[in-house]
């Protein structure tokens, strides 16, 4: 579904959006678009879209404004305590627009 | 499950300070609830530094570790209680006339001074140094003896040991003419040998302090008033106003000896191993434990054998394996310490080195091939000890010659300590532990390794040890004590700061193209922000900077856990008018915040969502008010007392100039938060010595104080300038603020900061009063433009279309507001609901519930 036209995103700063009641927190880093759960596994708030987009390494992160844990945005994997992960949702930008489905992505693209 | 045990402690004093905290670090389970008995009227203190409450003056500054301690679940502290009998047939303390039920015993009573049967050692006049209580009423017996008598007041201290030392030196620095009488033939003779006690008799007598050894006190008499006059030594009389016995401790065993345990030959309570006493699950640690034979003066043998009670109360099997009876005094300057054998036997050497001129004395105990460390006594110059105690029983690895040499003649060799030696004798911290703390735990600097390892945490004489190991520990470890902030930079903030003033640039892609790589982390951003915002480069929501703020600063308000934010508009010195009361207190009412004043006399507004806060800024900013930065690392506030203006006490108008230090500094970013104070007078009702910057109000200007801190590490700021006229005033802070922001660490406190700072306090005020680094005149100009160029940041925000449409909660539905937020009613306001509420259908109500407008 079409969340939001990409020229209203700022790159690197995420945005939240509501797709189907779910709260999901969008990125736009180099030209990709990310979709991520907007709750912060570990504080339980819905905050992730408003984390500090960074790299470790070659991955594109996001850490959780709460408490710091640093996230891979492509798999959701969290860096810092491995057995959490973020949920992932698949995001495409098409015609100008970010579409957003719910549809887990359990693997990195 | 199981009912939780109870662990009755009984005495207050650090040991059992140690012995609760260990049981709540690892009793996770919540086995056991422990109440602890003390008759003093206070939360255990740290006994050891007794003596800076002279200076100091304030106990509350003695108290030990996390006062949060006393407050938690399962943990009760009974003040001004004390135990009247034990049964251990029953399992019962009797405390103030009530019954307490234990599962477990621990005798944690201490010692009291001992005073030598001696006539008229009762005597109005003669005191003992043991607690707080003492050292106050011997300090008030002092100020009104000095101010009756129009010449300095006469005392003496029964004893030159090591205590004895600590109270002639706290008298002398009360400007009491002091003598110390010991019946040895020189003092400290537990700790030194007579070379050493000899050298330090000179160092003592040098301070203007009187000796008297193999000297013993025969009585001490009464003079008119009934007070005491005169001591009776034989070989003569010396007139005194003031005794202080510190003739050492005796186990305060009468409980146990009442209870029929058994207690030794010279008292305390006959323990095992285990500390365990002669009856079922009664325990006894620290100074009234008689363990191996002896009792145990110190609080580094008591703490572990705390440790050694946790472990068996959890089921461990842990034993108390002797002691480290290492001690370094330092009392007036005179740095004296021993550990170890400090006389050599059959098998061993002596290397000596005396410089009587300098009045240094240092000796090593060696075996005889002069390979192994068994001891020393250092008097004068004790620098050496944090590196040789740990080494007791190991290889010197060095020539020992190369120890005693005064600083600077030699290169101090640098011991590869062994893992299993003790650096930190007060909480027995190894090596080990301290390397540990850098490889396993990932501590990078001093204040982590402290707080994990516990090292140097209570005497701190280990710490320029702890830190060599350290360092050494890091680069080993390929961190190379690198300042690097983080994967992305590989140079410091203070280096980043430079780079970016010097070449000017004004946007992280240029910074980290230029000068790192990658695209940055929550570390890096945050700190390339607050720079470019402490160089007045544009506003922190700009295209380029938006991307970059940590989590406050990303909307300009205070994250709460739940995710909404609170607000805080500033409040300048703490003073606000009626009508602004009332602007707040409307905001708050028709958008439903929560309201509690701050300790930085402003008002904060909870529960306000990311998409209310412009319609929540336009009202204030329509007001009158402006961002108050509580959001930022930056400069908060500037707390006031009333000053002169109402006070019957105040000497200047200390709101007046809080008010304008708030309007000088206020939206100035820095490596981390930044409060100030002012007081009108010497009362200090503004607490402006816990601030990063203090003014105290004098009759002749103002004091200026530096570096003070609340939070986790509470310090008193410390005085960097007197009597300073107001602009002389305003220029020095400007400097010391705009100082700290160009060269101080990410998230360092201006109180860590002065002491890094090369020369600590002095080296700071060289840079601000003195010039020293010729920067002033850049200092100065950095501040007038910071002040020239502020803005409200929100009232900017509010002016800018762009930046508004960014504060919605979501971009396609930018009214709807967050579903998951839950709040319930308490004590007439609203708050977060718990896990439970929301579980368990107790009523909540949603996101949008109150709000009027």
């Amino acid at each position: 579904m079409k969340v939001v036209d990409v020229d209203r995103l700022v790159p690197e700063r995420g945005v939240a959006v509501l797709v189907d009641g779910h709260q999901v927190a969008v990125f736009l880093v180099d030209g990709a678009v990310y979709a991520v759960s907007h709750r912060d596994p570990f504080s339980g708030a819905h905050v992730m879209a408003r984390g500090i987009v960074g790299s470790s390494g070659d991955r594109v992160t996001v850490a959780s404004p709460m408490y710091k844990q640093v996230f891979d945005l492509a798999s959701g994997a969290c860096l810092t305590e491995p057995d959490v992960r973020l949920p992932v949702w698949r995001a495409r930008i098409e015609e100008g627009a970010v579409h957003v489905d719910l549809v887990p992505v359990l693997e990195p693209a | 499950m199981t009912r939780t045990k109870r662990l009755v402690v009984v005495g207050g004093g650090m040991v059992a300070q140690r012995l609760v905290e260990a049981l709540r670090d690892r009793d996770t389970g919540g086995t056991w609830s422990v109440d602890v008995f003390t008759e003093e009227s206070r939360p255990p203190y740290d006994r050891v530094a007794l003596t800076t409450f002279f200076s100091g003056r304030d106990p509350d500054d003695l108290l030990l570790g996390d006062a949060g301690l006393w407050h938690q679940d399962g943990v009760r502290l009974h003040t001004n209680s004390r135990v009247r009998a034990v049964d251990t047939e029953s399992r019962q303390v009797h405390v103030r006339g009530r019954v307490y039920d234990y599962d477990a015993l621990v005798l944690a009573t201490g010692s009291s001074a001992f005073v030598p049967p001696v006539p008229g050692a009762d005597l109005p006049g003669s005191f003992v140094y043991r607690t707080v209580d003492d050292v106050a009423e011997l300090r008030a017996w002092v100020e009104h003896r000095s101010a009756e008598h129009d010449r300095p007041v006469r005392g003496a201290v029964v004893g030159g040991g090591l205590l004895g030392l600590e109270a002639a030196g706290a008298l002398q620095a009360m400007g009491v003419g002091t003598t110390v009488v010991e019946l040895a033939p020189r003092l400290m003779a537990l700790q030194v040998d007579e070379g050493g006690g000899e050298a330090l008799r000179r160092l003592i007598t040098g301070l203007g302090i009187d000796v008297r050894t193999s000297t013993a006190t025969a009585a001490l008499r009464s003079g008119r008033h009934g007070r005491l006059a005169r001591m009776d030594l034989d070989g003569g009389k010396l007139p005194v106003d003031v005794v202080v016995f510190a003739a050492g401790v005796r186990p305060r065993d009468e409980l146990a000896r009442e209870a029929g345990l058994e207690v030794g030959e010279r008292g305390g309570v006959v323990v095992d191993d285990h500390c365990r006493a002669s009856a079922p699950d009664v325990y006894a640690v620290g100074e009234v434990a008689c363990v191996h034979g002896r009792c145990w003066g110190l609080v580094g043998p008591g703490n572990t054998m705390a440790e050694v009670v946790v472990d068996r109360l959890l089921g461990g099997t842990a034993t108390f394996p002797g002691a480290d009876t290492s001690t370094k005094l330092k009392l007036l300057g005179v740095d004296v310490a021993s550990f170890g054998e400090v006389v050599a036997g059959p098998g061993s050497l002596e290397v000596v080195y005396a410089d009587p001129v300098a009045g240094v004395y240092k000796k090593l105990v060696v075996s005889d091939d002069a390979q192994t460390l068994l001891g020393g006594v250092l008097v004068g110059d004790a620098s050496a000890y944090a590196s040789l105690r740990p080494m007791v029983g190991g290889a010197l690895g060095a020539d020992p010659t190369s120890w005693l040499l005064p600083a600077g003649s030699a290169p101090a060799p640098s011991g590869d300590l062994p893992d299993e030696a003790g650096v930190c004798s007060c909480n027995n911290v190894t090596a080990g532990t301290i390397r540990a703390a850098v490889t396993e735990h990932g501590c990078t600097d001093l204040a982590e390794v402290k707080a994990c390892s516990r090292a140097g945490t209570s005497c701190g004489s280990c710490l320029p040890l702890v830190k060599t190991l350290m360092t050494t520990e890091l680069e080993r470890a390929g961190v190379a004590v690198s300042n690097a902030l983080c994967e992305h930079f590989d140079v410091s903030r203070a280096q980043l700061f430079d780079i970016v003033r010097v070449a000017g640039l004004r946007t992280f892609t240029e910074v980290v193209e230029r000068h790192g790589r990658g695209k940055g982390c929550d570390i890096c951003r945050p700190v390339v922000a607050s720079i470019l915002a402490s160089l007045g480069q544009g506003h922190v929501l700009d295209a380029d900077q938006a991307r970059l703020q940590d989590t406050n600063d990303h909307v300009m308000a205070n994250l709460q856990k739940d995710g909404s934010y609170s607000v805080v508009p500033r409040v300048p010195g703490g003073e606000i008018t009626p009508e602004g009361l009332l602007v707040i207190g409307q905001v708050a009412q028709d958008f439903g915040l929560y309201t509690k004043i701050t300790g930085g006399q402003r008002i904060d507004l909870f529960g306000a969502r990311v998409e209310q806060l412009p319609a929540i800024w336009q009202r204030l900013v329509d007001a009158g008010f402006e961002s108050g930065h509580a959001y930022g690392k930056a400069v908060r506030t500037v707390k006031s007392c009333v000053g002169q203006t109402w006070c019957r006490y105040g000497v200047q108008d200390s709101v007046g100039l809080a008010v304008a230090l708030e309007l000088r500094y206020r939206g100035l970013r820095a490596p981390h938060k930044i409060k100030l104070g002012v007081s009108g007078c010497a009362r200090e009702c503004a607490e402006a010595r816990s601030k990063d910057v203090g003014v105290i109000a004098t009759e002749n200007g103002w004091n200026l104080y530096v570096g003070g801190n609340g939070g986790f590490t509470p310090r008193h700021a410390r005085l960097l300038a007197e009597d300073l006229d107001t602009d002389t005033l305003v220029r020095t802070v400007d400097r010391f603020l705009m100082y700290y922001v160009r060269t101080a660490d990410r998230l360092q406190r201006t109180a860590p900061w002065v002491d890094a700072v090369e020369g600590g306090l002095d080296g700071v005020r060289a840079v601000v009063l003195e010039d020293s680094l010729g920067i002033a005149a850049d200092l100065d100009a950095a501040m007038a433009a910071h002040v020239a160029g502020y803005e409200d940041e929100w009232a900017a925000t509010l002016r800018d279309p762009e930046k508004l449409a960014r504060f919605v909660s979501f971009v396609n539905a930018p009214d709807t507001p967050d579903p998951s937020l839950a709040y319930v009613l308490e004590r007439g306001q609203r708050r977060p609901a718990t896990e439970q509420e929301r579980d368990g259908g107790v009523l909540v109500a949603g996101p949008t519930l109150e709000v009027r407008s």
